[in-house]
């Protein structure tokens, strides 16, 4: 509780009694000691919104809710209606208390979610280990991070066995086990083992920072229905003030009883707040998004929250999403040619020159390629060309060299060459890298890549929360890519992509859609343009990938499919407690402005429809947050 | 340069948008961004005009919202 809100309750608690006091005295000892009583109750109570309002009017704001609650009450006194007047400051505070608290509340569980910033770093210099800001360390740096404490930095683990609990930034309860060369991140808590850790990136850049910084700058990015509510909150109050002047003008001038009316035109002016809305509704979206933040799922706005409500088409990209990404060579083919010339050693000179050419591209197949062959350092490829959606050219002991898909060997080899690359099951078993130098056909070699364990049970589960249709691109052969579709229960896929073909894809599966959006998940490395490009571009396993987390509206921690799904229900429902909490406040408050025109509706009513349904409509969005 | 507030006891989101919008039509200052539930204020200021920008800033919030307290980050 803040110092402001202990002292406003102790003098609610004095009016309150003063305010008793004055009830029984003016009813059993004089109407004049009663109603001084009353004042005193008054002035104690509202003393601030007095306050307030005799600042905001010297400075010419007339729509200020203070003045607006002290013209309503005075209006009351100017019905006779001391008792009313006294009553309706008393509980217009006792409510405005109860909306600080709530909120109050609602920041304090929202910082505890956030609350994976470390406090220190231990780092080792020459006099010794030292704690400073994690802001203070330098990447190369070695920190020394015992059990218990906070990964403060990103980094690799040079020395120690330990296990990682990894819950804040992925949602994942199982610990991690870590051990020398695992790269750990930060915002994790080292469990076991004392471990010393060689820094990779300073903490700007460090994955608990980015975390940090993205869930507060979630709530700038708005959603429809928040821009709606600041729309509205513009209007609103201005409105509701005229037509309770109107009200008090016209029904006087037509009944010439006064008093009803004007008691009628202050009711309006109670509820002529637009707090509960104004609060509850960017707290709703900030609760959702602290909710799926604590299960490792990023969503970076309330608007991208609203789109992920909407989706009903999933579209995967299939490396590193539904299958593994980490690739590993199978079996290798080598063309009669090659047999030829080469003999037994065919195999591993085949494997080696595809490995050269390679060398140097990202591409996760490339990199099982190189890892599988032994080059030594003697030996390397130049003039190396990357085709895009084809493979790779090079010339090694000047010799050119072709390595990658079909459509490459279409480019580079002759009719009669090209029918010896045919083999018939191999398109089935996965992606084939083909090679061939100087328009010779030399080989083949498989990539295995896995289809990650409950994938087919993760997309099941798509459909049940409300996602009809799911797609799958690929680079991959039409062959390799049915495989892998059907095995996971994806009954739509294109295949034989380029990076740019993906988004094209995308963009003509929007254009197809009449209602309903379209999300596109990947795991960020080649699919940045697509993840931009789509509704709503979901990256997973982004554990520490940067362009990932960049380019992505949803960013998954782990690499589970199931958070998909789960993504989407958080979404639904804090949409849903929006709609509740627009209904709600929105109905109550027709409602009572209704009867207040009409006669029905008391003061009572009104203070209700004002600060009652806010704090009704805070506790509802805190719902939110517990995802 | 940006400059970043805690606005201490900021207890009502729409007077967050009126010291927002009165902010932002300081003499300087652009993308001025009040955020209610975490009680930040970030804005862009030409550098020149800092330190007269800080002064009429905190003039608004305590026209605006008297309990306030402004702690620069």
């Amino acid at each position: 509780m803040t110092k402001k809100l202990k002292k406003k309750i102790i003098r609610i608690g004095i009016g309150f009694v003063l305010f008793v006091a004055g009830i029984l005295l003016s009813r059993f000892v004089n109407e004049w000691v009663g109603l001084g009583f009353y004042i005193a109750a008054y002035i104690t109570v509202g003393a601030d919104v007095l306050k307030n309002a005799a600042v905001n009017i010297a400075h010419g704001h007339v729509f200020d809710e203070n003045f607006l609650m002290i013209i309503a009450t005075l209006g009351a006194v100017a019905c006779k209606e001391y008792t009313e007047a006294v009553a309706v400051m008393l509980f217009y505070q006792v409510g405005e208390c109860f909306q600080s608290y709530a909120v109050n509340k609602s920041r304090k569980s929202i910082r505890a979610l956030m609350s994976i910033r470390p406090d220190f770093a231990r780092v080792v210099r020459d006099d010794g280990q030292h704690e400073v800001d994690p802001s203070e360390v330098r990447v190369g740096d070695v920190i020394v991070i015992r059990p218990g404490e906070r990964v403060p930095l990103d980094g690799i683990v040079t020395e120690g066995i330990s296990s990682l609990d990894t819950a804040a930034i992925t949602g994942e309860s199982l610990p991690k086990d870590i051990s020398v060369g695992t790269n750990i991140v930060s915002g994790c808590v080292n469990l076991s083992g004392v471990i010393t850790v060689s820094v990779t990136n300073e903490f700007a850049q460090s994955t608990v920072a980015k975390i940090l910084n993205l869930v507060e700058e979630a709530s700038s990015k708005k959603a429809k229905a928040e821009n709606f509510i600041t729309v509205f909150a513009r209007y609103y109050t201005p409105i509701v003030v005229c037509s309770a002047a109107l009200l008090a003008l016209v029904g006087s001038l037509v009944t010439h009883d006064y008093m009803t009316w004007i008691y009628r035109a202050m009711t309006f002016l109670l509820i002529s707040c637009p707090c509960a809305l104004v609060i509850s509704v960017p707290l709703s979206f900030f609760g959702g998004i602290g909710g799926a933040g604590k299960k490792g799922i990023l969503i970076k706005g309330g608007n991208y929250m609203e789109t992920l409500s909407e989706i009903d088409t999933v579209v995967f990209d299939k490396t590193g999403t539904i299958t593994k990404g980490n690739f590993a060579t199978g079996e290798i083919s080598v063309s009669q040619f090659l047999k030829d010339t080469k003999h037994e050693e065919a195999e591993s000179y085949l494997l080696k020159m595809a490995a050269l050419c390679e060398a140097s591209s990202n591409h996760p197949i490339a990199k099982s390629i190189v890892s599988a062959a032994n080059i030594s350092g003697d030996e390397s490829a130049f003039d190396i060309n990357e085709l895009a959606g084809k493979g790779v050219s090079a010339v090694i002991k000047g010799e050119k060299w072709y390595a990658g898909n079909y459509k490459l060997m279409a480019d580079v080899l002759p009719e009669e060459e090209l029918s010896l690359t045919s083999c018939h099951d191999c398109l089935e078993r996965g992606t084939v890298v083909y090679l061939a130098k100087d328009g010779k056909y030399m080989g083949h070699i498989h990539i295995v890549d896995e289809i990650k364990e409950g994938a087919a049970d993760a997309i099941k589960a798509l459909k049940a929360s409300g996602i009809f249709d799911t797609v799958m691109l690929t680079g991959d052969n039409e062959e390799s890519a049915k495989t892998v579709a059907s095995s996971v229960g994806i009954k739509r896929f294109l295949s034989n992509l380029t990076p740019l073909d993906k988004v094209t894809a995308i963009e003509k599966l929007m254009g197809n859609k009449e209602k309903g959006k379209i999300a596109f998940v990947g795991d960020g490395i080649n699919d940045a343009p697509v993840l931009t490009r789509a509704d709503i571009g979901i990256a997973m396993g982004a554990m520490g990938s940067d362009a990932a987390i960049e380019a992505a509206d949803v960013v998954i921690m782990t690499d589970e499919l199931s958070k998909i799904g789960e993504a989407k229900k958080i979404a639904k429902k804090t949409l849903r407690i929006v709609k509740e909490n627009i209904v709600f406040a929105l109905g109550v408050k027709a409602l009572v402005l209704i009867l207040a025109a009409v006669g029905f509706a008391s003061m009572w009513a009104a203070i209700f429809a004002d600060v009652g349904v806010a704090f009704l409509a805070i506790m509802n969005s805190m719902r939110a947050l517990k995802a | 340069m940006t400059r970043t507030f805690i606005l201490e006891d900021l207890d009502c989101a729409h007077c967050a948008q009126k010291i927002q919008d009165a902010v932002a039509k300081i003499d300087g200052v652009s993308d001025c961004k009040v955020t209610f539930l975490t009680q930040k204020m970030v804005y862009n200021v030409e550098d020149a005009k800092n330190e007269a920008a800080e002064k009429e800033m905190r003039k608004i919030v305590k026209n605006t919202e008297p309990d306030v307290t402004v702690k620069a980050v």
